[in-house]
């Protein structure tokens, strides 16, 4: 009963999101360019890193080499902003009454990020459609952008949990943004999203290691590739996936805060 | 409940519908622990509060019936219950327009529709009328007064309006810092002053005319603020003459006299007033 509950609430909050979204033409058409911004601009503007000594890629070109990357890293960027909902809510009076309502609060959770994982999902297949015109090509197929969609879903669960969580403790719209920021890039950028760690400095490589932003880029990048090393992706979905529970689990928690304090 | 901004009321609001917790005892709403059993609290109330409560982007008629279904509704029962609302609200011809494009009045009626999508037995109106203009505030009353009429519901409504606690509640409970000062029937807290209230509108500052009305006898509980003066008196029209002459004599001028039946006003200030000064004491 509390399952189905559960279930059905999320699948309201999750309608109401998307409603919400595709009544905003404007804000549903910047969600699915700018991922395709990224991909193009990225692309030309690291091209030339492939031929730095120690980078990876084998044969593939730049633009193959970042496509997970401008995927994951989209994922990452869209659900920083989850939390963004939550304070227009509390600032109306919305979430007031959805909280003196039987409403479930993990549907409250679950609702958004299956919006975020769901706007994922478009957005990822946009940037599959947009690589594949440029001529990048994936030897891993099937398997590897379902491993990548997997991911990427992974990736905005966390980030837009953590972003959830964040507006209930804070409730304020700057103090939310100035905090997703100052962990967003970071994680953007000390992983392999757009650059081989490889050639980076040591201590990214090491930091990279326990970037959940990278893991979700390693295991989409493996793979896509030719000869999976399914061993390198496994274990990394594995830590996505208890991640992911973790923080939705604590979003949750937050709304005792948000209420003790009310 | 009746108090000023900052008294206590939506605190108290906020509690007895779950949405905060007390730092210290126990609450209950028809029989119903909101600590213990917030999920039955839930159920049977109906929430709408200070800020518009409606989701912008969704119509009326989609926020009602996501309303209705996050209580229980089934998907045709929803539909059914918000059209009734709808139409008894007169939102039918704005139904399906998207709640921001609402007017002020139109979205707090959508508000407390939204509170009663699945008759609850309490419904908590906090401060409702707060920021309508008046034509807007007049249809809000009449379709409080209605709602307490017609359903078989207690609402509770939280105010800083005097005149809207004396239009619709049937028992005032007047709060302040935090305490309910004191609790019944308007009638009832107006009979327990007697007499009258004497109105006294004077050309200049009233305070220099306070010392020459507490030698007129039979005046009592005087008071000045700003240019006027107020005191209470067993017999207003009798109290009248004497008032008139005592501040003639003082060399005062008066603008006008009014001598009114108590009223919650009075009734706010006797006892918040009184408040006060213990609290000062204290």
């Amino acid at each position: 009963m509390t399952t189905v509950t559960l279930v059905r609430h999320s699948g309201y909050l999750t309608v109401r999101s998307v409603r919400a979204l595709l009544r905003q033409p404007a804000f549903a058409a910047i969600t699915l360019v700018q991922p395709v911004i990224w991909l193009l601009l990225f692309g030309q503007l690291f091209r030339s890193v492939v031929h730095i000594p120690g980078f990876s890629s084998a044969s593939g070109s730049y633009l193959e080499f970042i496509t997970p990357g401008v995927i994951v890293m989209t994922a990452l960027f869209s659900s920083a902003w989850a939390g963004t909902v939550y304070i227009e809510d509390m600032d109306r009076g919305v979430m007031d009454r959805l909280l003196a309502s039987p409403v479930r609060r993990g549907a409250m959770i679950v609702g958004t990020i299956a919006y975020q994982a769901l706007t994922t999902v478009v957005q990822t297949l946009v940037v599959f459609g947009i690589a594949y015109a440029s001529g990048a090509r994936f030897p891993g197929g099937l398997a590897g952008i379902g491993v990548t969609l997997l991911a990427a879903c992974l990736v905005s669960v966390v980030i837009a949990s953590f972003s959830n969580a964040i507006a209930l403790l804070v409730r304020q719209q700057e103090a939310l943004i100035g905090i997703s920021q100052f962990i967003v890039l970071p994680l953007q950028f000390l992983s392999s999203a757009v650059m081989d760690t490889r050639v980076s400095p040591a201590w990214v490589r090491h930091v990279a290691r326990y970037n959940p932003v990278d893991w979700a880029v390693v295991a989409s990048r493996q793979a896509l590739s030719a000869d999976t090393a399914w061993g390198a992706v496994l274990p990394r979905l594995g830590f996505l996936t208890l991640l992911a529970v973790v923080l939705a689990w604590l979003a949750t928690r937050a709304f005792r805060t948000y209420q003790r304090s009310a | 409940m009746l108090g000023r901004n900052g008294a206590g009321k939506s605190t108290t609001v906020k509690i007895l519908t779950t949405l905060a917790r007390p730092d210290s005892g126990r609450a209950w709403v028809v029989g119903l622990d909101v600590l213990r059993q917030p999920d039955a609290v839930r159920h049977a109330i109906g929430l709408v509060s200070q800020k518009a409560s409606s989701d912008p982007m969704a119509t009326g008629r989609e926020n009602l019936v996501l309303a209705g279904r996050i209580q229980g509704l089934t998907r045709s029962d929803a539909r059914a219950r918000a059209g009734e609302l709808l139409a008894r609200f007169e939102l039918t011809d704005a139904a399906d327009r998207l709640a921001k494009t609402y007017s002020g009045g139109m979205a707090r009626k959508l508000d407390v529709a939204i509170g009663l999508v699945h008759r609850p037995r309490v419904l908590f109106l906090d401060e409702p009328t707060t920021g309508l203009d008046p034509e807007a505030r007049g249809q809000m009353w009449a379709e409080i007064a209605r709602l307490a009429a017609e359903e078989e519901m207690t609402v509770l409504l939280t105010t800083h309006y005097l005149d809207e606690a004396d239009q619709l509640a049937g028992r005032v409970a007047i709060v302040d810092r935090g305490r309910v000062i004191v609790e019944g029937t308007p009638e009832e807290l107006k009979s327990e002053l007697r007499g009258d209230t004497v109105h006294v509108e004077l050309t200049a500052a009233a305070a220099r005319a306070l010392p020459v009305l507490e030698r007129v006898a039979g005046l009592r509980e005087i008071a000045a603020e700003g240019s006027r003066l107020r005191a209470r008196a067993d017999s207003g029209a009798r109290a009248v003459p004497a008032v008139l002459a005592a501040l003639d004599g003082a060399g005062v001028d008066v603008t006008s006299v009014t001598v009114a039946r108590p009223s919650l006003d009075d009734v706010y200030l006797r006892h918040v007033g009184r408040a006060f000064e213990e609290v000062a004491a204290a």
